[in-house]
């Protein structure tokens, strides 16, 4: 249950209070938008050993490396990120799963760091940006980014990067309808989208005056 | 001697083409780092506590339990700047008090814990209604408007709006500061690196060289990032009161109420039309609301000024949500809205197809020539001639498709600007300017300039921006930055190599006033054959660099930089008259814009207009409520931007016959912003047979247009 000292975020509901409450297992509720959804979702929870208040000490295994991070249950695998690892590669822009700019791998599926707590991270393999290439060692998604200008101010360009790998991953050789389907989970406000859909098409070089 | 003119075309290596930005690899790996990325050791984080009224007196701020709390370090209230007393507060989001702890949860946690008693007042808040004018009035008349509607065979009258948006800049306001040695230093995200320090200067009671000012990497501004704000100010207290250094970034829902919007407008047109589409009468009653501040729509009619006999009325409601800001081409896209809609109006009235509409009118334009020449691009671009009906889709079945066009001109001329350019004896170059780098490729287009001036690849040159050490720039809005800093850095690098010219002239034995820089060597004019490799000329200077500062001057236009630009844009659209679903199919932008420095960054401005276009014309709307003032829609969930699955297809295209580059470099951020909406409308209108009066054009709105008239 929400403890009425924590800070409520506009919906009314306390995202982290909820999860410490009721532990890691069911974080993947913190999608749920309504009060009544969460307290039967707290509900049905298996009760598992309770943690916090206060910091646990936890590793992560980020980008193949392991950290010991001392967090409280409460704070979220993209605040540990950035807060407390300095992967600040990973960008919190909506800090509630609707932009994709926070958008890292765990067990090589796409996540939302922001809607994940860093306790349920643990034992799982996290990729961040970082990740993926260095500037001196650029992935070629990261060089058909730069080749398609497909980044202004670059804000969103990591959630997007993240999400254009495993797409083309996934879609090697996607028609224009499958990435305009499955590239919705990203948003980007300096409109880099004629780029990015090049990138996700797999187009080598640049076009000039669009497509 | 080198001449401080832009080279002529044939003498353009870098100029003109098509060059990958250079921090691209920084962005996309994650590794620069913008303000929201600063890390310092011991850093606080700074959260604020929001009023949830839009207007309202703070009574009582209790912050004994929070101040109590293990890890906070400092609780500040907010105060009145005069009295000192606790404020009143005239639009929800605003500031009450802010807490610093060691880490983001105990800050949340700790204003939770902070009590306050607010005395409540009824909000203003609805600014459609335009018994709420409370601003200056704004009048004026040319010609004689009864004749002129006396005259018309038609009179069409309609009503049109734009609903406020904000900015929703993905990174949002904020900072980091620290004070050492009594010094601060600020890592802000702002579009004003030059100016950034005045903003602060007198909390922190420190003289500007005292305060150091880096902003490398800042994730969108728009218009809204000009000023420090409270929040620069309170992080600079906060970090003096304790002694450490503090991040204090605006969460999202605060970034949505109090970090910049756009303006409202509203208006009743009238549009006197002949048979045969002459123009002429025009009259215009428009209002809206900035806010906190003041603002009336002078821009209607929009491109058309030359309409004869015309009568317009502005006026404000000012409104309890926060101060309007710059919003990417201030005021153009109401008034271009308002206008190009009514005319559309006034088209299909008359049973005239639109683009001969608009082409006929063109002489009330001052830039005819240009959009006639525009308008025959975007015709061919998107198949106007195959594809062009009247208004209303006569296929049958529920999807109706349109095509609508629009207009725009802008100013764009170069904002002052100083930079300094110095060549080193090994042949290394370095640039440095107190601009900034918005995304929009600024950077990259100084290093093109300067290797260009010296006639040397891109990578000898290193380009250093975003510290407010270097020589002063103006701020980044208004598409005013290119011209400003493409003159200053032209301006520096010739500088300079014309004291290098001198030094080898000598030995080359060619007078340096007929010797030039090309391809990587100082030669004779014209004679390779004659030359000396850059690094060798570089190293007959001795120990000393040369170092030389250049300016882009204020006031007048140069031949480096001038101002004037014309855009037309084309859309085309498929709505679903059953749900009210509007979707992009194609887009057609047609701009000219003077010298382009970047061709690939200069497309990238126009296609990321277009999606912010197309945002504003079908999603985006900030929502208040009339009872409290509080803004309903304050995430992204429900403050909808575009996707890429929303754009459809689009195409740009640059006007780059040299009558347009001779003109020398103009901005180009806001003008292809402007004509999106007005295009999106029309092209709306033009498949469903009837005007959805007010933008965004959300299904609701289009079903209720549908209600009204329009394609069965
Ligand atoms: S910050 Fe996680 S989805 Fe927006
Ligand atoms: S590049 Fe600026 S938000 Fe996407």
């Amino acid at each position: 249950m929400p403890n009425k000292d924590e800070h409520l975020d506009a919906s009314g509901i306390s995202r982290r209070g909820f999860l410490k409450g009721v532990g890691a297992a069911s974080a993947a509720t913190a999608l749920l938008t309504g009060a009544q959804e969460m307290k039967e979702a707290a509900a049905q929870a298996a009760a598992p050993a309770e943690m916090g208040p206060g910091n646990v000490t936890i590793m992560l295994d980020v980008n193949g490396i392991q950290h010991k991070v001392e967090v409280e249950p409460r704070v979220t695998l993209l605040d540990a990120l950035r807060n407390r690892l300095d992967l600040t590669g990973t960008k919190k822009v909506c800090d509630r799963g609707t932009c994709g700019a926070c958008t890292c791998m765990v067990d090589g599926d796409l996540a939302y760091s922001c809607s994940m707590l860093a306790v349920e991270a643990v034992g799982r393999k996290i990729t961040t940006i970082e990740g993926l290439g260095t500037p001196d060692k650029l992935s070629d998604i990261q060089k058909a980014f730069i080749e398609h200008d497909a980044l202004q101010c670059g804000f969103c360009t990591p959630g997007f990067v993240m999400a254009t790998t495993a797409f083309v991953k996934a879609h090697p050789n996607a028609t224009l309808e499958e990435v305009r389907k499955g590239m919705g989970g990203n948003l980007c406000r300096c409109g880099t989208y004629a780029g990015i859909t090049q990138v996700a098409l797999g187009t080598p070089a640049y076009v000039k005056g669009g497509a | 001697m080198a001449k401080t003119a832009w080279p002529a075309p044939d003498r353009r290596k870098l100029i003109g083409s098509y060059t990958s930005r250079l921090d691209g690899p920084q962005k996309a790996t994650g590794a620069a780092k913008y303000a929201f990325d600063i890390n310092r050791p011991d850093m606080l984080y700074a959260k604020i506590l929001q009023c949830p009224h839009g207007n309202c007196k703070v009574l009582e701020v209790d912050t004994k339990e929070a101040e109590a709390m293990k890890g906070v370090a400092a609780v500040l209230v907010e105060k009145d700047a005069r009295s000192g007393a606790l404020p009143e507060i005239t639009f929800a989001g605003d500031t009450v008090a802010t807490v610093a702890a060691v880490t983001e949860e105990i800050a949340y946690e700790a204003l939770a814990k902070i009590k306050v008693k607010y005395e409540v007042k009824p909000p203003l808040m609805d600014d459609r209604n335009p018994a709420n004018v409370s601003g200056r009035e704004s009048k004026t008349a040319t010609g004689d408007a009864v004749a002129g509607f006396a005259a018309a065979d038609t009179t069409i009258e309609g009503y049109y709006g734009l609903a406020c948006v904000t900015h929703c800049c993905l990174e949002a306001h904020g900072q980091v500061c620290e004070w050492r040695d009594g010094d601060l230093y600020v890592w802000p995200s702002t579009q004003n690196v030059s100016g950034y320090a005045g903003g602060v200067k007198d909390t922190a009671a420190l003289p500007l060289e005292k305060i150091h000012v880096d902003c490398q990497y800042m994730g969108g501004g728009f218009g809204s990032k000009f000023a420090a704000d409270a929040w620069g100010n309170i992080g600079v207290t906060l970090s003096k009161m304790t002694g450490k250094p503090v991040k204090l970034m605006l969460d999202r829902d605060q970034e949505l109420k109090i970090a910049g919007n756009r303006p409202s407008s509203y208006a009743k047109v009238k549009v006197g039309v002949k048979k045969d589409g002459t123009i002429t009468a025009w009259d215009s009653n428009c209002w809206g609301s900035g806010g906190q501040q003041r603002f009336s729509l002078r821009t209607l009619p929009y491109v058309f000024t030359g309409i004869p006999n015309q009568n317009t009325l502005a006026n404000g409601v000012i409104t309890n949500r926060g101060a309007q800001r710059a919003w990417r081409a201030p005021n153009h896209p109401q008034g271009c809205l308002i206008t190009m809609a009514a005319l559309e109006d006034a088209a299909a009235a008359i049973g005239m197809d639109s683009l001969e509409f608009f082409k006929k009118n063109l002489s009330l334009t001052d830039k005819a020539d240009i959009y006639a020449e525009q308008l025959d691009i975007a015709a061919e671009m998107i198949g106007y001639k195959q594809k062009a009906h009247l208004r209303g889709d006569k296929t049958p079945g529920p999807i109706k498709k349109g095509i609508g066009m629009s207009m725009h001109t802008w100013g764009g001329k170069g904002h002052p600007s100083q930079c300094s350019v110095t060549i080193n004896p090994d042949g290394s170059v370095v640039a440095q300017l107190g601009s900034q780098d918005l995304g929009t490729g600024t950077r990259t287009a100084i290093t093109m300039v300067v290797a260009e001036t010296l006639g040397i690849p891109m990578d000898k040159v290193r380009t250093e921006l975003g510290k407010n050490s270097y020589p002063a720039s103006g701020a980044s809005g208004g598409s005013t930055t290119i011209g400003g800093v493409s003159a200053s850095s032209r301006d520096a690098s010739t500088k300079a190599l014309n004291v290098l010219l001198d030094k080898v002239a000598a030995s080359l034995g060619v007078p340096k006033d007929n010797l030039e820089a090309w391809d990587g060597k100082i030669q004779e004019v014209g004679n390779p054959a004659k030359s000396v490799a850059w690094e060798k000329a570089c190293s007959m200077m001795g120990m000393m660099p040369i170092t030389q500062q250049g300016s882009n001057p204020p006031g007048d236009l140069t031949e480096l930089t001038t101002d004037g630009v014309g855009g037309v844009q084309m859309a085309e659209v498929s709505v679903d008259i059953e749900t009210g679903v509007v979707r992009m199919e194609n887009y057609a932008v047609v701009q000219d814009v003077g010298l382009i420095i970047d061709m690939k960054t200069a497309e990238s401005q126009l296609f990321g207009a277009m999606v912010m276009g197309v945002t504003y014309a079908l999603y985006e709307e900030a929502i208040y409520d009339n009872k409290t003032g509080a803004m309903l829609n304050s995430d992204m969930e429900f403050y909808r931007l575009a996707g890429l699955g929303d754009i459809g297809n689009f195409k740009v295209h640059f006007m780059t016959d040299e009558k347009y580059q001779s003109r020398g470099v103009i901005g180009l951020g806001e003008p292809p912003v402007i004509s999106p909406g007005a295009a999106i409308s029309n092209a709306v209108a033009n498949a469903i047979g009837v005007r959805v009066s007010e933008l965004p054009l959300t299904p609701d709105r289009v079903l209720a247009a549908l209600n009204q008239g329009g394609v069965a």
